[in-house]
């Protein structure tokens, strides 16, 4: 059973008749650890959070929240999270404040007690100026915020955020970024993160899980799942288009050819040279490169390798 | 104030709150009912004339269906808002609260009973300066406003159950027309042994709206008629007791958290 504030998962299926969209998965989280779940769009990542949150019963297997049951102890387990599922769901006529007071008094929180705690959470989101005004005059990165104070309300040991960044603008989700790292390392809260952002998981995640059509096909740590991918990739770009060909071929001889944009050339390296050999071979037969980088090893290749695609710009489908 | 009434209580606040904020969802409700009054006490008060009719005031006899429209406009309010709920994922935000699934269905039905209340008082304070007088008197008229908020109950009900068992406010609006419908179909212009068309009359005879109308009627045109209250107050019960029945399977269906 998992430590009273982490998360153990045994096994946990979920199916919609035909549809197998969790297919028995097993993971651990650490309390005040902060996991990232990482898949496209359809992989099962919310119909997993709503499993893990009490929303949804599994049709088989169970999981261990905060030490809790989530099939027996639902009750229980709702009072040891907090969540801030896909798509900040608000009410546009209520004021920011005046979500705060209704979440707080529906959890129990005595009224003398919930002006400061919204207060609180209020400044620790940014949004005390805001916080008398209509939610629907809000923008998404408000809207995003006031979940996640939401979320913490009746301060929750474990908290879980369905897409928390979808749709926002680079500063809203830098901003969420900090607040959500600095839950986990100064506050301790263990946080359980879906995301389809890899840059996300490789930021803010100690440790990644990659599911694919409901199944975790990768786990670790970023630095261990980039690990397994292990070589970097040389890609050069000619400053003269009709000697890619001539290019390319110098370039095999330092690893296997790999994708690259149009005009340009990849391979990864084989460990038989590194980038300035590689520099060194176009320059001894005269190609003139625009552009020649090495690519470490990214979380996108480590998707690219466990599931045969992309995961970015993945068309869209409905989970 | 015990956990459960805690609970009802935030989430009628919420409701009530939400519903003052939309004015569309306060003007009409509150003015719809009131203009049909004006057309039909004087469009039909030549109905006064028919030999049996209980009264000279056609005013006095419509004045009820005020109540009826009114708190069926308000369920309408509370079932479309509910269905939003569901629809952007905020009734999910209140599944993962200790709140108990009755709680948000009471809860929400308070705030729908809130509007038709106030929509009640201005109802009656119209009714009264245009000059109806209730046979029944000053303890009648409570009886009458208590019965209003019964008959509130039902369609409120009725909408949430809607809401809980489609989670689509389009939904619910689609269904309303033929609660509308029930209306017509009733003895809201006429009294039944007045109504000649046969159909017409058995229809209205069989259709419950009929005998919510006729004791919220009694009360201002005929005194205490106890048959007609009985009847209407039963009636009325009884449908809210189908309603929450049916909200309560509807809920379990959709609050399916463990």
């Amino acid at each position: 059973m998992a430590d009273e504030h982490g998360i153990e998962v045994w096994s946990l299926v979920r199916t919609f008749k035909d549809v197998h969209a969790v297919q028995g998965i097993n993971l651990r989280v650490e309390p005040g650890e902060i996991y990232g779940f990482l898949g496209p769009n359809g992989a099962g990542k919310s119909t997993t959070i709503h499993m893990l949150t009490t929303l949804l019963p599994p049709t088989s297997g169970t999981a261990f929240v905060a030490g809790f049951d989530i099939v027996k102890d639902g009750p229980a387990v709702r009072g040891s999270i907090g969540a801030a599922l896909q798509e900040a769901a608000l009410d546009p006529y209520l004021t920011g404040r005046e979500h705060l007071r209704l979440q707080s008094g529906l959890h129990g929180i005595p009224k003398r007690e919930r002006e400061e705690r919204g207060d609180e959470l209020l400044t620790r989101v940014g949004l005390t100026r805001a916080a008398d005004r209509k939610v629907q005059t809000y923008s998404g990165g408000m809207k995003r915020r006031l979940d996640l104070a939401l979320a913490l309300v009746h301060r929750p040991r474990i908290l879980f955020l369905d897409e928390p960044t979808t749709g926002l603008d680079p500063q809203s989700r830098n901003a969420l970024w900090t607040e959500v790292d600095r839950l986990a390392k100064d506050e301790g809260v263990t946080v359980f993160l879906t995301t389809q952002y890899l840059e996300e998981a490789d930021v803010l995640a100690d440790r990644v899980g990659i599911i694919d059509h409901g199944k975790i096909v990768a786990e670790g740590t970023p630095e261990e799942l980039k690990a397994t991918i292990g070589r970097p990739t040389v890609v050069a770009t000619p400053k003269q288009a009709e000697q890619l060909e001539h290019a390319t071929a110098i370039l095999e001889r330092f690893g296997e050819p790999t994708r690259a944009s149009p005009g340009a050339t990849a391979v990864m390296l084989n460990g038989k040279g590194d980038l300035a050999d590689v520099l060194r071979a176009l320059d001894g037969e005269g190609i003139l490169v625009d552009d020649l980088r090495l690519h470490a090893p990214s979380l996108d290749d480590v998707f690219l390798a466990k599931t045969g695609r992309m995961l970015e710009g993945e068309e869209e489908q409905s989970e | 104030m015990s956990i459960a009434m805690r609970d009802v209580f935030l989430i009628a606040w919420r409701s009530s709150r939400r519903t003052m904020r939309q004015p569309a969802a306060v003007i009409v409700p509150l003015t719809f009912p009131l203009i049909l009054l004006a057309v039909n006490s004087n469009g039909l008060k030549a109905a006064t004339q028919l030999p049996g009719f209980p009264t000279h005031s056609f005013l006095a006899f419509f004045l009820p269906f005020a109540f009826i429209q009114g708190a069926l406009f308000a369920a309408m309010t509370a079932g479309t808002d509910l269905a939003r709920d569901i629809d952007t994922g905020f009734f999910n935000r209140l599944a993962l609260t200790p709140l108990r699934g009755m709680g948000l269905v009471v809860g929400q039905l308070g705030g729908a009973l809130t509007q038709a209340f106030l929509q009640a008082i201005a109802y009656l304070a119209v009714g009264l300066v245009l000059g109806v007088h209730f046979a029944s008197g000053p303890v009648g008229i409570l009886v009458f406003l208590v019965l209003a908020l019964v008959i509130a109950a039902a369609w409120g009900m009725t909408g949430i159950w809607i809401a809980l068992r489609t989670g689509s406010g389009e939904a619910v609006q689609s269904q309303f027309p033929l609660l509308f419908f029930f209306m017509i179909i009733s003895s809201m212009n006429l009294p039944r042994n007045l109504i000649e068309v046969d159909w017409f009359r058995d229809a209205a005879t069989i259709n419950p709206v009929s005998y919510m109308i006729e004791a919220l009627r009694s009360l201002v045109i005929e005194g205490w008629n106890v048959q007609a209250l009985a009847l209407g107050f039963t009636v009325s019960i009884g449908a809210v007791a189908v309603a929450m029945g049916l909200a309560s399977i509807a809920l379990r269906k959709r609050m399916t958290r463990t």
